[in-house]
């Protein structure tokens, strides 16, 4: 094999998963800690997330999520930008499905409610990153600090729209009025129901193909087209990119509101697939639990899945952990995301001199 | 031989990189009181040898003695301690502290600064005397020329006690009259008893200073010579291990029309700064025009604006029937599809992607070509069978489009840029440095085909801060001192002494002068 090949590995599978074990092996620290067995603590953890039908319909339904976050922070990434703001994405993005939703005639088909749902939320995630993108591109305003900023002003905004304007008449929540029926992404055990077979039900629904539908969009889109290749030279390289002819502040531009479009798609699982209103912080955790998905994941559409897998057992599994075991409060999923957060993304290069020594020592010298 | 004599010896001294092998058993000793210098091509493991000697690598085997003393650093402070001193090739210096703030940089001291810059002026006035060192000490050390900085690190290497100083690649940044200088300082060194060891690849440079010549080869020490009986061609056999053409035959140029029309350029960097001003020339087909001077003096400047990446700020270029103004930009794409190859000065940063590999390096500015796009679709057969065809018409080893770009050596990086930028026939060729940091036969290899690619009819523009290969390649020349022209001549009537004035505006002040006096 060549050094090459080798270090592809060990960047690709052997780091991310050194990173993984470290991380479960802190969260077992922390279980002893708090006087849990952390043997059995897994054990109700994975029966948790795969032990029975309906919590593996919640784990995917969260690694729906996590797979449109992950993919919008990798997106981002590729151009070499930094994109924190997957969070306010998905709110405002969960604000376009709505108001397609909301306001569409609701006798039309389900058939073109849906794709203008999801159009929607691609079209307010977007909108809500080309404001921090512009501001990168041609004013010079790092873009970790503007989209953090509009973490918030989505926050306080979503607030005032639903006690102000989108509150049903009536109600004291805010929250707006129920989606009309055409406007729901079947759940997956209705699905199966009309095929003759009965499993649990659960909030995984179709939203989760239409997750894997966008990350093989998103692969092509990187590595088979020559936008991705533009992309991708400028992340790598600003001069190169620039000698190529590419336009580096338009790649921003562009990028950026593909990102915060990816992200927008939360809203579709959500909103069209679960709740069926608009309701607050429901992507409560899910931008940033994104960034730790592409990290985990190498910016890879193939680790993305894998790692938005891993964060939807956390999540499912976790919930689950919290119920069975008094000792054990739900926040103990914050930990454990903390924990993979700290050793995939802080410490992302712990082993790798250590691995680079035992499995691709140096070649050349000069 | 008389042990007391010899500065450094080292005897099998071994060094391994994983399975490279890149110190094979080196012998070497270097008399006290000598100039030795060690040629060899990028790669033979020069700077490894060097870097062991400097406390950066340990040897894996072998002894070192330095002044008959058993040696081995693991750091640079040990070599310091035991007499080395070395002058990198990029210097260490602290752009925004005075020379004085350099020189003590690492030995400060106490806690308070003020005793030791004392201590240091005295220290320092002494050593500018005895060795014909001056320097002023109070200035920022960005304030002083190339030159100046470079004493700044001899300066601070006597400091520290050197009685050894290895200088790597030390004229690379210098105008011939700055080099002769630093050849001055050397004698004058010597004299006082100072060993060095000079690390170039300029042979000429051996062979008018150096006393005593090692060669290396892969790894191995091949020869030893005393310099006053080798010779230029020998040495270079010796580095590559076969003959190399040195000067390279070309006919006369059979110039055409000027396909490329510059006026009055004037053009500032992407800092703002203005770089270039009142440059006019034009470059015709069939011919080369070359581009002298030191680095940093608006070549690199101008080439960028050449190639659509600079604006310009006042003059035009008229190109291949179109016009670029400060009004009118064409980007550097348009300029492609146009017939303008570029390859840039600075292969690393701007000609490659080092992560990529080298089908999409051997991509870069052409990845929207119609034949390797259907649709949205990039079809990466294509390219890489595209790749493959341009590494094997330039000779790119090893032949494989998949490897990461940054694993090939210099010349072979240098080789797939060529050959993407020349394989697309354009009609001007806008190179610059064209075989900086390239071994000995790459560089053959690439003046052949630039040369071809003359002959063929295209108006080539070259940049390259090697006189030498300025002088054998062009059939124009223009020298650029400070952002303007200070001279332009023929290739047949140019010599090294004018060109040096010219580069350092020598001539233009000396007539200015001489008008003055009138």
């Amino acid at each position: 094999m060549t050094r090459d090949r080798r270090l592809s590995w060990i960047n690709g599978l052997l780091l991310p998963l050194f990173n993984v074990l470290t991380a479960f092996l802190a969260t077992a620290v922390v279980f002893i800690l708090i006087d849990v067995n952390p043997i059995e603590a897994t054990k109700i953890l994975i029966y948790g997330a795969f032990g029975y039908e309906e919590g593996i319909g919640y784990t995917l339904y969260y690694t729906t999520n996590f797979i449109f976050t992950g993919l919008a922070v990798a997106v981002a990434f590729h151009a070499g930008l930094f994109n924190i703001g997957g969070e306010g994405q998905a709110y405002v993005g969960g604000l376009g499905t709505a108001l397609v939703a909301l306001y569409i005639d609701p006798t039309l088909s389900a058939w073109l409610i849906i794709p203008l749902g999801i159009s929607g939320g691609l079209l307010f995630g977007a909108m809500w990153a080309i404001i921090p993108a512009y501001l990168q591109a041609y004013r010079g305003s790092h873009i970790v600090i503007t989209t953090i900023m509009f973490n918030f002003l989505a926050s306080a905004l979503m607030v005032y729209l639903l006690v102000h304007v989108l509150r049903e008449v009536g109600q004291m929540s805010p929250q707006s009025k129920d989606f009309p029926d055409s406007a729901w992404i079947p759940f997956v055990h209705d699905v199966f129901a009309g095929m003759g077979y009965k499993i649990a039900e659960s909030p995984l629904n179709l939203s989760f193909i239409i997750a894997l539908l966008f990350s093989a969009l998103v692969w092509f889109f990187l590595w088979h087209t020559r936008w991705g290749f533009a992309i991708r030279a400028t992340g790598k390289s600003n001069d190169a990119a620039v000698y190529s002819g590419i336009n580096p502040k338009k790649i921003i531009v562009v990028t950026m509101c593909i990102s915060g479009a990816l992200a927008g798609l939360v809203g579709i699982n959500e909103l069209m697939g679960v709740q069926h209103r608009l309701l607050l912080d429901f992507n409560y955790g899910y931008g940033f639990g994104g960034i730790a998905v592409a990290l985990m994941g190498r910016n890879h559409p193939i680790g993305i899945i894998i790692a938005a897998l891993l964060f939807g057992i956390l999540y499912q599994g976790g919930m689950d952990l919290a119920f069975e075991m008094q000792s054990v409060s739900r926040h103990i999923i914050v930990v454990m995301q903390g924990l993979v957060i700290l050793f995939c993304g802080g410490l992302e290069y712990l082993y790798r001199p250590i691995l680079i020594r035992f499995l691709a020592p140096i070649e050349a010298s000069e | 031989m008389d042990q007391s004599n010899i500065a450094i010896e080292l005897t099998d001294v071994d060094k391994h990189f994983g399975a490279v092998h890149a110190n094979d058993k080196v012998n070497l000793s270097v008399k006290t009181g000598t100039i030795h210098g060690i040629v060899g091509e990028n790669g033979a493991g020069k700077s490894t040898l060097m870097s062991i000697l400097y406390g950066f690598y340990q040897s894996d085997s072998g002894q070192i003695k330095v002044f008959n003393k058993k040696f081995r650093a693991t750091s640079s402070r040990q070599s310091i301690e035991a007499g080395i001193g070395m002058v990198h090739q990029h210097f260490m210096l602290v752009d925004n502290f005075t020379v004085l703030e350099n020189v003590i940089l690492g030995s400060e001291g106490g806690a308070l600064i003020s005793e030791s810059l004392d201590k240091a002026r005295i220290e320092l006035t002494r050593l500018a005397k005895e060795y014909g060192l001056e320097v002023e000490l109070d200035v920022p050390v960005e304030s002083l020329s190339v030159g100046m900085q470079q004493r700044v690190e001899i300066l601070k290497g006597l400091y520290k006690g050197a009685k050894i100083l290895i200088l790597d690649e030390p004229t690379g940044v210098l105008t011939p009259q700055e080099s002769d200088e630093l050849f001055r300082i050397f004698e004058a060194l010597k004299k006082q008893g100072v060993t060095i060891i000079l690390i170039t690849h300029k042979l000429r440079e051996i062979m008018n200073i150096t006393d005593y010549v090692s060669v290396m080869r892969a790894g191995k020490m091949v020869a030893h010579r005393q310099t006053s009986e080798t010779n230029p061609e020998e040495l270079a056999e010796l580095m590559i291990g076969r003959k190399v053409l040195f000067n390279i035959k070309k006919s006369k140029a059979k110039s055409g029309k000027p396909l490329l029309i510059a006026k009055n350029l004037e053009i500032h960097n992407e800092q703002g700064m203005k770089r270039v001003s009142e440059v006019s020339f034009e470059a015709r087909s069939g011919e080369i025009l070359g581009i002298a001077g030191v680095t940093g003096n608006g070549q690199g400047t101008l080439l960028k604006a050449l190639a659509g990446i600079l604006p310009l700020s006042k003059g035009s270029i008229k190109i291949l029937g179109e016009t670029i103004s400060p009004e009118i930009t064409l980007n550097p794409a348009q300029l492609r599809n146009l017939g303008v190859a570029h390859v840039p000065e600075d292969r690393q940063k701007m000609g490659m992607i080092a992560d990529f590999s080298a089908s999409e390096t051997a991509l870069l500015g052409y990845h929207n070509d119609k034949e390797i796009n259907q649709g949205i679709w990039l079809k990466r057969s294509s390219v890489k069978a595209n790749c493959q065809s341009i590494m094997e018409a330039f000779d790119v080893r090893p032949t494989n489009p998949d490897l990461k770009s940054s694993s090939f050596s210099g010349g072979n990086q240098q080789k797939l840029i060529l050959a993407r930028e020349f394989e697309r026939d354009p009609e001007v060729l806008i190179i610059g440095q064209p075989t900086r940091g390239v071994d000995i036969g790459a560089i053959e290899f690439i003046r052949k085909r630039i040369i071809e690619m003359r002959d063929a009819g295209k108006a080539i523009i070259l940049i390259s801060v090697e006189l030498e290969e300025i002088m054998s390649l062009s059939d124009r020349i223009i020298v650029m001192c400070d952002g303007e022209i200070t001279g332009t001549v023929d290739a047949s009537d140019a010599d090294e002494a004018t060109l040096g004035m010219m580069m350092a505006n020598a001539l233009i002040s000396q007539e200015k002068s001489n008008e003055a006096q009138l």
